[in-house]
């Protein structure tokens, strides 16, 4: 089976800090994988080299056999890789539903018009049926900046998912939220996204909701993946386990 | 599922309504004064559009001037008498203006964006002031009482009649700038100030929507300019010049950015307080202001139309308790 996305070769320093070397991963269509590895590993660059935030020293990245290396976060949008932040990327003066419209808006390509109310970008009230899938409904007339930090988290995601993305590249989905409010979270943004076959893969630090989520782990360590295959295979790994935990 | 903060249209009808009623009755000084207002809160209105994105600038006096010379220019070269034509011709130039400078400007963010909008006044300035045969320099130009539809004012009810036509002018604006605030580019601009790299991660352009914006920013107060032309009669460089951009940018913090309305509160407030500052204090009339501004800074950090949601509030408080 032919990957949809797939690096090749891909490194990037930042100053001595490897961030990613000579790193080739693939992902094939409708999984869900997840990256772990520990601090400075390279984890967030390679979502930043994907979505064209960061541009690679060397290496390509192809999206469904094209090359994408170096488009503009916008571009790299266009094609439809979505991504949501360690740190909630909202608009938070507007309200949970104006933040989704508008996303709607942006997708369908009307972000410039200037007379139609906003509100008619969503005739088919799309925009509640998301807050819906998202367990946000109770917050759509909350500004965002008021939301507590799981509904943010969950807001986030919801934002890149109203693209209807074909790869969801989602950093850190539960970092910041209580350890009661993780699985919660979870639970809620892996059936949407199974759901829509979205292919998605997430960076994450909490173990158990790599275990418990992920079909695919990659470990990585240093800019490299030092592990790949099932979630339970890969945490058992003596190699991994030195590199997250420091166990001998 | 409703969205945004909808004006009010009773209020803002009922607004209208007060000024197109009562002026009349009002001596002729008050008309003017208020004229002015309504023609300068265009101007302030095109900021405060900006000021939703983020952007502050320190030069849009220039469009304002842009405005005013363009119907100077009709005058004086094309010999058009129609103060609708001269607006028109405004629009194409604001809009023009703005266009051209906007591909530049759009690209910068903070003090920057301030500062090159400034330059740009003050390089209009000079060159109003320097190219003498074209412009009248400092002696500026005249502008002649302009035909409406054809049909000269009668003079005794001229300053009158540029009032209504100022006041209608100015609404229509308003609500233009409604539904700009109300659009998905409207809604974008917010979100570029809110949080510009996740309006890129999203697939829109923040460049496209600060350059659609501005643009709607520069007809503004090119508009603005050209019907505080005709109230005044006389176009001057100091239109462009940066006093006049700091006075745009006074009266959108004294307004508030909560709504399109606030400019024109902002606005008529100025005019009068500026008006008796300078009749009971002319040589410090300036200090009254800053005063004026001080006071609205500490006190209501919104502007004034944040007073509106105030009283809305202690209302909502003593029906509660009556209940």
């Amino acid at each position: 089976m032919s990957a949809v996305l797939e690096t090749v070769s891909l490194t990037k320093f930042f100053g001595m800090v490897r961030a990613a070397e000579d790193l080739s991963v693939q992902f094939q269509e409708g999984e869900l994988v997840g990256i772990v590895g520990p601090n400075g590993s390279g984890k967030t660059t390679l979502l930043n080299v994907i979505t064209g935030y960061v541009k690679p020293d060397r290496g390509r990245i192809r999206y469904q056999g094209k090359d994408i290396t170096g488009l503009s976060p916008r571009a790299v949008a266009d094609l439809g890789i979505a991504r949501s932040f360690q740190m909630p990327q909202l608009y938070l003066s507007l309200t949970v539903l104006e933040n989704l419209v508008l996303a709607l808006a942006i997708r369908a390509g009307r972000a410039r018009e200037f007379w139609a109310p906003l509100e008619r970008v969503d005739r088919r009230d799309e925009a509640p049926r998301i807050l819906e899938q998202f367990g946000l409904e109770e917050h759509a007339s909350h500004d965002a900046g008021q939301l507590p930090e799981g509904a943010r988290k969950l807001l986030d995601v919801a934002l890149s998912f109203a693209r209807r993305p074909r790869i969801l590249l989602m950093d850190e989905p539960t970092s910041g939220v209580s350890a009661r409010d993780k699985s919660k979270v979870m639970d809620t943004l892996v059936p949407v996204l199974k759901g829509t076959g979205v292919t998605t893969i997430f960076v994450e630090h909490d173990m158990e909701v790599v275990q418990r989520y992920a079909e695919r782990v990659l470990a990585f360590d240093e800019g490299k993946v030092i592990a790949a295959g099932s979630p339970d295979a890969v945490l058992r790994d003596p190699t991994v386990r030195r590199a997250l935990l420091g166990q001998p | 599922m409703a969205i945004g903060r909808r004006l009010d249209p009773a209020l803002a009808l009922a607004g209208l309504g007060l000024f197109l009623v009562v002026p009349p009755f009002l001596p002729q000084w008050i008309t003017f004064l208020l004229t002015l207002a309504w023609a300068k809160a265009l101007a302030v209105l095109g900021i405060v559009l900006l000021l939703r994105g983020g952007l502050l600038t320190f030069g849009h006096a220039l469009y304002y001037a842009v405005g005013a010379y363009t119907a100077g220019f009709a005058v004086k070269f094309l010999g058009v008498h129609e103060g609708l034509a001269a607006l028109g011709l405004a629009v194409v130039t604001g809009a023009a203006a703005s266009a051209l400078l906007g591909l530049l400007l759009a690209r910068y963010r903070g003090v920057h964006f301030g500062l090159l909008n400034l330059a740009f006044s003050m390089v209009l300035y000079a060159i109003l002031l320097k190219f003498y045969e074209i412009t009248g320099g400092t002696d500026g130009m005249r502008l002649p009482t302009p035909l409406l539809a054809g049909v000269k004012p009668d003079a005794q009810h001229l300053r009158l009649t540029i009032y209504y036509v100022t006041v209608v002018l100015a609404a229509l604006l308003l609500y233009v700038a409604y539904r700009f605030t109300t659009s998905p580019l409207g809604y974008t601009l917010r979100a570029v100030r809110d949080n510009e790299v996740r309006v890129e991660y999203m697939g829109a352009s923040v460049r496209q929507a600060i350059y659609c914006s501005y643009i709607v920013a520069g007809v503004m107060a090119s508009v603005g300019g050209v019907l505080a032309g005709f109230s005044v009669g006389h176009i001057v460089p100091e239109l462009s010049f940066w006093t006049q951009s700091g006075e745009f940018v006074f009266v959108a913090l004294l307004g508030g950015t909560g709504s399109v309305l606030a400019p024109v509160a902002g606005s008529i407030v100025f005019e009068f307080v500026r008006n008796y500052a300078f009749k009971y204090s002319p040589y410090t009339w300036q200090m009254t202001l800053g005063i004026v501004l001080l006071g609205i800074i500490f006190f209501l950090p919104g502007g004034l139309w944040s007073l509106k949601g105030i009283a809305a509030r202690r209302w909502t408080i003593v029906t509660r308790r009556s209940q």
